[in-house]
């Protein structure tokens, strides 16, 4: 083993059904570094990762870690906490309800003397762990009292406090606010400074560059190749990892966007509210208008949407479509007005995973007709083969599950849902969330076609630049309220200041 | 592509340990008979008997795992539907048996008459009634279950223990015979082909015909597979696990009309015991997850009567009523090993290894 | 944040309990005081028929913690009876045969632990079918009723009529003579084994491990917890527990017989439902299974003390309870979520 390596991995080859999601790929890992391990979905990055922590079992390759003389093959977790290399996943992977110390300290509890686990010192040393990351929680409260970004910050906190050599974060910045993504990149950097190796996950670009220094890229199952992070620009990173070179992006972002003020009403919404998640709003959606919702995470944008669409059911307020108020109290009444939403869970709520692609299109459109309504199977067939066909659905047939599809194409199924059901206005929340550029180009080219055939379309993104690239006016939101509307001067610029608020300089 | 092997479609195939299930049972009627000296085929004879009241009936083994088995198969159809929607089993059924026959003899005989031979009010208006408390009993069920959010197991454990006692206190604590020709017919013979056979095949094909005419199962297999996904495609799962759980009702309301019938009586206490268990049996069996989602009726249906074959082969071999459960269990067990995805992952990286050593 | 505990819906849940367990039982001394409800032994009684019933309750009550159940523990205590029974009447000796039983709970919860945990068979299945193999094994073994008498073991037939004497609360009865309030030696087992188990649950690496694997099983494996083992363990425990239970049971009953502790893991389940025990895991505790157990005691006694309500009054009652409890967890659940 190299001078300065904490891991490597050689010639990592492992086969899921009918996929070779990963072959004969290398990763170094060197003491003191943040390294980024990027790629589209489906380019092997969890998987690899999975490999690394003995959640999958690789077929050939071997895994050697710093200290240990031989090959390390990890069966479980616990293997790999063993050997130094602890994880925090993007989905908390704690006991909401076990208290923050006892999630800290879990199957390593200090122990009294009289065998039984030693509550109070574990309490005390939790505290202190928690108090110097300056996360501010009572850890002898149960986590299911706290925010998913706090109980994210004690996932992290529990793996730094496993003294790991090996610290595996993927996309543990998806669920936290800029302060708190600033917090942990902090940590992360004084981790990096005692000598600890980070293998950093994410889709953020920006990210990054902010925080990295040695980038790995992974394609298909494959390795493009490893640069250190001043080596790698953006665009080239990019490339690196579609494969080729973009340009669709520019493409759309040159497009001019008309004037659509002028056409008639399609959404109206008046004092809408949901308790405790939004603050009554206004909203209002011309036809053939995109209208973007921007804001933090948790600022109330989805949940703006969610109140129109009915996910949640408004509990103030009047809402009228196409000039007629309406009173809406589930989805589906929404969807014979002539509503679709794509929910920015995908996993959650989009995707009936055990279902075929071709029953996840036509779902919606069998239930706006009702049970004894049924669409033939030829029919079924003919809309499904449609729709896979119009927003390029990369998929073996039809009757493929569609929770064997990547992310990014099961994001697509459910777009196809929707447009099979022909909707007036469409909700997109985070359409492009976790999924690839070229699938991301794909989606907003389509928003702009769609909204050129005269559809209303609320679109929620985290990246601004995109909205800015299809929206013709954007809402902003600011803590469970929709503080302002820009309908010119859209930059990114403006859209961030409105975002963060008049007074407060940042 | 390379095509898969012919072993592999086979056991890949829905049905395949329902049909391998009821093929092994046979076979073990088949070298049984063989042992004993009897005519190997005697499993598959269907035959004419005269009866003691001078009419004409079918009667072979085969006809009476088809007879004994209606009452698992009726019941087998609503806990499949359950377990779909609601990755739950409704552990209720037996009991809402008992409940329903109770109803119906009380109302045919009248209260507190332990044996009638007259009926107190029309035939029909008992069953149906009968019927009636079984499809309520199941919008209990379905309330708690699809709106309270109450776990299916602890929502029918309720009438689990309630159902039966309720019976009883229906039925004054008396077992209430229904001594009237009429009544007896849903238990007994239609011509020459007994009578809870024609009802089970008429549940089966109604509840076919509405799962293929309508988008009925394709909505409770979304409900089972993910419930918010659903609601927000514009299902209304909640109102959809209700229904699974009301037609669960019906159907048990329906077995325990059959099962009534049967024995002219309502004996609250006998009536339906452990029927929850052979339908949920029958439901894994058939090679559906009782983790809910995709569901296959014909599997169940396969499933209800190969219990039944086990249970009477068992009697044949000269197994007493109360062993037999130790066989039952054995068996059980060694379907649901066999079927364990632990077990499985386990074989396949052992054909694995065989083939990457073989290719070496 | 204070540093006082806060008053959680599941407190509330486990304080409703013990309230509900002192107006049903305040309601029979009030109802009933003349027919001697008010008595200590009463109370007494309402423990030393339920001892087995409580180590049952122990043991469910951890496999339910992890997100599990056991319905096989009613016919397990069959199956234990029998044995014990059938044992004693072939002259064993009832230290042996008591042995031989424990061993029995251990074997068989390590296999369906085995099952549950190492093959991921869903736990319903597992015990159901362990269910039947005890209640069929139970008529295998013999199928008529054998009785425990002073000639198949003298030692057995001690300790089911040993008396513990309290030394306060007794009354005077009819005849004027001094009635003293006894326990029997099963209470003490079962009594026992709930403060265990409850240190257990509370103080120590495994039991907070099956807290731990309820709240959420894949994180616990992430963790590093052997959920497998973990899992094992928990249905050993219950079937340990149950076996315990059956020696309790069988002190009362002196008797095995095929139909013997028919439903009585409903009993068991309804009983840590009512005292607060979460059936999606990862929330109870064993003291609110205690009370539940209690309750189901005093509304039995109650009827028994009636004397003229049909025998399925108190399944009948324990139902509409069992109704009553789980719809008030789902509404303090769906407000909860309503906060977030």
């Amino acid at each position: 083993m190299e001078e300065n390596v904490v891991l490597t991995a050689r010639g990592i080859t492992m086969t899921f059904p009918g996929v070779k999601a990963l072959e004969n790929v290398d990763f170094t890992l060197r003491k003191g570094e943040i390294h980024a391990l990027m790629g589209e979905n489906g380019a092997g990055k969890s998987t690899l990762i999975k490999c690394l922590t003995g959640i999958n079992d690789f077929e050939a390759g071997e895994i050697h870690v710093d200290g240990i003389s031989g090959p390390v093959k990890n069966h479980s977790t616990k293997d790999a906490q063993e050997v130094g290399i602890s994880t925090v996943y993007q989905e908390v992977n704690l006991c909401p309800n076990l208290s923050v110390a006892e999630n800290l300290f879990i199957g390593r509890e200090p122990m009294t003397k009289f065998h039984t686990v030693d509550r109070r010192s574990y309490n005390k040393r939790s505290q202190k762990i928690m108090d110097e990351l300056g996360i501010a929680v009572d850890v002898t409260q149960n986590l299911e009292n706290y925010s998913l970004a706090i109980q994210q910050m004690v996932a992290i906190a529990r793996a730094v406090d496993m003294d790991c050599k090996v610290l595996i974060l993927d996309e543990p910045t998806s669920s936290l606010d800029d302060e708190e993504v600033e917090k942990l990149f902090t940590l992360m950097r004084s981790l990096r400074d005692k000598g600890v190796g980070i293998i950093f996950v994410t889709h953020f670009l920006e990210q990054v560059y902010a925080v990295c220094d040695r980038i790995t890229v992974l394609r298909d199952g494959q390795l493009v190749g490893e640069y250190p992070i001043a080596d790698l620009p953006r665009v080239k990173l990019v490339a690196a990892m579609m494969g080729k070179n973009l340009d669709d992006l520019a493409e759309i972002q040159k497009e001019s966007i008309e004037d659509v003020s002028r056409n008639p009403l399609e959404i109206s919404a008046k004092g809408l509210s949901h308790t405790g998640t939004i603050k009554p709003f206004d909203l209002d959606i011309h036809k053939g208008e995109v209208v973007g919702i921007a804001g933090l995470l948790g600022s109330g944008r989805s949940e703006l949407a969610r109140a129109i669409y009915g996910a949640d059911r408004a509990s103030s307020g009047t809402l009228s479509v196409g000039g007629k108020e309406v009173k809406i109290k589930e989805p589906i009444d929404a969807m014979n007005l002539g509503m679709g939403m794509l929910p920015d869970d995908r996993k959650a709520e989009g995707i009936i995973g055990d279902l075929s692609v071709r029953e996840n299109i036509i779902l919606a459109l069998q239930a706006k007709r009702g049970m004894f309504n049924l669409l033939s199977r030829a029919k079924q067939e003919e809309i499904a083969a449609r729709y896979i066909d119009l927003v390029q659905i990369k998929t073996a047939d039809q009757e493929t599950l569609v929770k064997q599809l990547s992310g990014g194409n099961q994001q697509k199924v459910i777009l196809a849902r929707w447009l099979a059901t022909d909707p007036d206005f469409l909700i997109l929340d985070e359409p492009t969330r976790g999924i690839d550029v070229g699938t991301k180009s794909e989606i907003q080219k389509m928003i702009v076609k769609l909204a050129g055939e005269g559809k209303s379309i609320l679109f929620i993104s985290s990246e601004i630049a995109e909205m800015l690239r299809t929206c013709n006016r954007m809402a902003i939101m600011r803590d469970g309220e929709k503080v302002g509307e820009l309908d010119h001067d859209l930059t990114q610029e403006n859209v961030m200041k409105a975002i963060a608020g008049g007074e407060g300089t940042k | 592509m390379k095509k898969d092997s012919f072993w592999k479609r086979v056991t890949g195939w829905s049905l395949f340990l329902p049909v391998v299930s009821l093929l092994l049972v046979m076979a073990v009627n088949i070298i049984h008979d063989i042992a004993v000296g009897a005519n190997p085929l005697s499993f598959f004879m269907i035959t004419l008997r005269q009866t003691t009241g001078n009419g004409t009936i079918l009667y072979g083994r085969i006809i009476d795992i088809l007879n004994r088995g209606s009452e698992v198969a009726i019941l087998a159809i609503g806990m499949t539907l359950v377990v779909s929607s609601s990755a739950g089993t409704d552990i209720s059924v037996g009991s809402v048996m008992s409940l329903c026959a109770s109803f119906c003899c009380m109302l045919l005989a009248g209260y507190g008459v332990s044996s009638a031979t007259t009926l107190a009010c029309p035939l029909i208006v008992g069953i149906l009634a009968g019927i009636l408390l079984g499809v309520i009993c199941g919008m209990f069920n379905g309330t708690l279950v699809a709106y309270f959010g109450i776990q299916p197991m602890v929502a029918t454990l309720i009438l689990y223990s309630a159902a039966r006692a309720i019976g009883l206190l229906l039925c004054n604590d008396l077992i209430v015979y229904v001594r009237n020709g009429t009544f007896g017919i849903f238990g007994g013979f239609l011509g020459v082909i007994p009578t809870p056979v024609v009802i089970a095949a008429i549940c089966i094909l109604v509840m076919t015909l509405v799962l293929k005419k309508t988008a009925l199962g394709m909505y409770i297999q979304s409900v089972g597979i993910n419930g918010r996904a659903s609601r927000i495609a514009g299902l209304n799962s909640k109102r959809i696990i209700f229904l699974t759980y009301m037609l669960c009702g019906l159907f048990a309301g329906i077995a325990g009309i059959v099962a009534s019938s049967r024995i002219t009586s309502a004996d609250s206490n006998n009536i339906g015991l452990y029927f929850e268990m052979d339908a949920i049996l029958a439901v894994a069996l058939g090679g559906n997850s009782l983790g809910g989602g995709k569901f296959n009726l014909a599997g169940s249906i396969i499933g209800a009567y190969t219990i039944q074959a086990i249970t009477t082969t068992l009697y044949a071999l000269g197994v007493s009523s109360t062993q037999a459960p130790v066989f039952k269990a054995v068996i059980v067990i060694l379907i649901v090993a066999i079927q364990a995805p632990p077990l499985k992952a386990y074989m396949k990286r052992r054909n694995m290894a065989k083939q990457v050593k073989g290719a070496a | 944040m204070g540093k006082k505990t806060k008053l959680n819906g599941h407190t509330i849940l486990l304080l409703i309990t013990i309230a509900l367990f002192i107006v049903l039982y305040a309601g029979g001394c009030i109802a009933y005081g003349s027919k001697g409800f008010t008595h200590l032994q009463t109370f007494l009684n309402i423990l030393i028929t339920n001892a087995g019933l409580i180590c049952v309750t122990c043991g469910l009550t951890i496999v339910m913690l992890t997100a599990g159940i056991d319905i096989s523990v009613g016919a397990l205590i069959a199956m234990d009876c029998m044995i014990l029974a059938v044992g004693m009447r072939s002259g064993m000796n009832a230290i042996v045969m008591v042995l031989i039983v424990l061993l029995i709970g251990v074997a068989f919860g390590m296999f369906q632990g085995f099952l549950v945990g190492y093959l991921e068979i869903q736990p319903f299945i597992v015990t159901m079918a362990g269910m039947f193999f005890c209640r069929g094994m139970t008529a295998v073994i013999c199928t008529d009723q054998v009785s425990i008498t002073q000639q198949t073991s003298a030692m057995f037939y001690a300790w089911a009529n040993a008396k513990i004497n309290i030394p306060f609360g007794g009354y005077i009865n009819s005849k004027g003579k001094y009635m003293v309030p006894y326990i029997r030696p099963s209470v003490v087992i079962a009594l026992l084994l709930l403060i265990l188990t409850f240190i257990m649950l509370r103080h120590t690496k495994l039991g907070r491990s099956f807290y731990a694997i309820g709240g959420n099983a894949v994180s616990a494996a992430m963790m590093g917890l052997n959920v497998k083992q973990i899992k094992m363990k928990a249905y050993m425990l219950s079937s340990i527990f149950c076996s315990i239970g059956a020696i309790c049971y069988c002190l009362n009953t002196m008797a095995g017989s095929v139909s013997q502790a028919l439903g009585l893991e409903m009993d068991a389940i309804s009983s840590a439902v009512i005292g607060g025990t979460l059936l999606t895991g990862g929330v109870g505790n064993v003291l609110g299974s205690f009370f539940g157990v209690l309750i189901n005691g005093t509304i039995s006694s109650i009827v028994k003390t009636n004397g003229k309500l049909a025998s399925s009054w108190p399944n009948i009652l324990t139902a509409a309870l069992l109704f009553l409890f789980i719809v008030i967890q789902s509404v303090f659940a769906m407000l909860r979520n309503r906060k977030k």
